[in-house]
């Protein structure tokens, strides 16, 4: 509960930030929107030569390109800026007023950044998304629809160890924003099934960028594609590396040394 | 006509300076230039699987010998210069540019040549790798070769002329992500980075022929491809020549009515 107390706080301070300049928010639909019609207008292209695209239907892709949104407005809202935010205060000192604060520092600096305006990709993926399980009708049952669900929470819980525990390289080199800027060129290519790639291809988007686990799996579940193994796999890697992000953040806070103080 | 020599044997060492100082950006970048027109490699040798083979005139070894020189001819005309300039404007960099005695295009030239002589071997080494995986089918005629070197040439001029001119956008306005996007949305589509143009509806390819999209990456592509005749080829080139010349002409203008507003915001 103390979570979404937090969040909500930051949240507001956000809102409040950005609300002086409005334009931000029609710049960022205007950017939002085109993005979509890039999106879409590709499928239409694609989906003009051929009925389905390694197995999966148009409306499958679309739910796919739904999830993408949805993934990467979350990513877009608070975990990018955040770590961002997270490493310019390492390099710089300014960690410390973190740290002395109360709360637990992790869940503070996870947090307490926000691009709000992210939101209307959010949204947006959420439209798409109905749109696509709309066509897709009958296909879609309760059963789906929860695998779905877990397998949204499974992924957003990995992308964000993933991204915790690149941020916290920062404690040791003070330059690590580039890696972040690996992910966000690999991202990219979840806009499309991963099951179309060659392995190599495949591999690097499943273990080393944890792409397929923030897009394609969830889509897999939406479209029934999921084994009940992927799925358990899916979960015990989120809680591990949900684990394993915290002890590596603790071994690294050991070593911040404060530049400013 | 020395200064201007010096000018860039100097931008040369310092490019070549800083790009061996930040081989971790060097990596990233490629990273980015390789896995897009990859991710369209496989998606049309897909299509192109299901469909019996091939997708209307290309086979799965077009595809591929199709988007690995997109990915080095769009890597020789690439520039970032529309980054740039919004930060120098914003940090008010761009009034060092102006004090000195030549136009501050050929630093940018210099630099974004200098850069290329680094990532073209690289990129050269990565095509033949995924050439390895992918088989791309490419039989060129010697006509061709003549004539795709110039047309490489005027493409690389085109697209920096215009992007250099869209740059400048940047005098008017400190927002210039939404204007890039847009653009390279256009880029996107029209000029074959996405699919082959041959692959659209013909509004599209008519769109394209006329604006300087496919004149920037995709024609040099299609000239080595072997599908252009030798009175297309020709057109093209042409094509090419009238949008240097537009190109040129718009910069000028632009440049003179952006310095005029130009204020050094922030300095």
């Amino acid at each position: 509960m103390n979570i979404l107390r937090l969040f909500r706080a930051y949240f507001r301070i956000s809102l409040m930030g950005e609300a002086a300049y409005r334009i931000n928010f029609f710049i960022q639909l205007f950017q939002s929107l085109l993005e979509l019609a890039t999106s879409l207008t590709g499928l239409t292209v694609v989906f003009s030569y051929t009925g389905t695209l390694g197995g999966w239907r148009p409306d499958e892709v679309l739910a796919l390109v739904g999830v993408y949104f949805l993934v990467g407005g979350l990513i877009g809202l608070v975990i990018q800026p955040a770590m961002e935010e997270f490493i310019d205060s390492v390099r710089e000192g300014t960690l410390d007023f973190t740290l002395t604060k109360p709360e637990d520092a992790q869940l503070l600096i996870s947090i307490r950044m926000m691009d709000v305006w992210r939101l209307i990709d959010i949204v947006m993926g959420v439209g798409v998304l109905t749109v696509a399980l709309i066509r897709l009708g009958e296909h879609v049952g309760a059963a789906e629809a929860a695998a779905f669900g877990l397998m949204l929470l499974a992924g957003g819980i990995i992308i964000y160890s993933f991204w915790l525990m690149l941020a916290t390289l920062s404690f040791w080199f003070v330059r690590a924003e580039n890696i972040l800027q690996v992910f966000q060129s690999m991202y990219e290519a979840g806009r499309w099934p991963i099951s179309l790639y060659p392995a190599w291809l495949r591999f690097a988007l499943t273990f080393i960028v944890p792409v397929a686990f923030a897009v394609t799996v969830p889509a897999e579940a939406l479209t029934g594609r999921l084994g009940g193994l992927t799925i358990l796999g899916a979960v015990a890697l989120a809680a591990g590396l949900l684990v394993i992000s915290r002890a590596f953040w603790k071994i690294g806070l050991r070593q911040y040394s404060g530049a400013s103080a | 006509m020395n200064g201007i020599r010096e000018l860039y044997a100097q931008q040369f060492k310092t490019t070549f300076a800083s790009m061996l100082q930040y081989r971790a950006s060097l990596v990233i970048w490629m990273i980015g230039h390789v896995l897009e027109p990859l991710v369209y490699l496989v998606v049309w040798s897909t299509v192109s699987n299901s469909g019996g083979g091939s997708v209307g005139s290309f086979t799965i070894g077009d595809f591929a010998a199709y988007f690995l020189l997109m990915m080095l001819v769009n890597n020789v005309t690439y520039t970032w210069i529309m980054y740039e300039y919004e930060y120098r404007v914003r940090e008010g960099n761009l009034s060092f540019a102006l004090l000195r005695p030549v136009h501050p295009i050929h630093s940018d030239i210099a630099d974004n040549i200098s850069s290329k002589l680094i990532t073209l071997p690289l990129m050269l080494i990565i095509a033949v790798i995924l050439g390895w995986f992918f088989h791309p089918t490419l039989t060129v005629t010697p006509w061709a070769i003549a004539v795709f070197l110039p047309a490489l040439v005027l493409a690389f001029l085109v697209r920096f002329f215009l992007e250099w001119t869209l740059a400048l956008s940047a005098f008017w306005t400190t927002r210039v992500a939404a204007i890039n996007q847009t653009y390279f949305v256009m880029v996107l589509f029209l000029s074959g980075q996405m699919a082959p143009l041959a692959l659209f509806p013909s509004p599209v390819r008519v769109a394209a022929a006329i604006l300087p999209f496919r004149w920037m990456i995709s024609f040099p592509v299609e000239l080595l491809l072997g599908r252009l005749t030798p009175a297309e080829a020709l057109t093209g080139i042409l094509a090419q020549i009238v949008w240097v010349m537009i190109g040129s002409v718009l910069l000028r203008i632009v440049w003179r009515a952006g310095v005029r507003v130009y204020s050094a915001v922030g300095a």
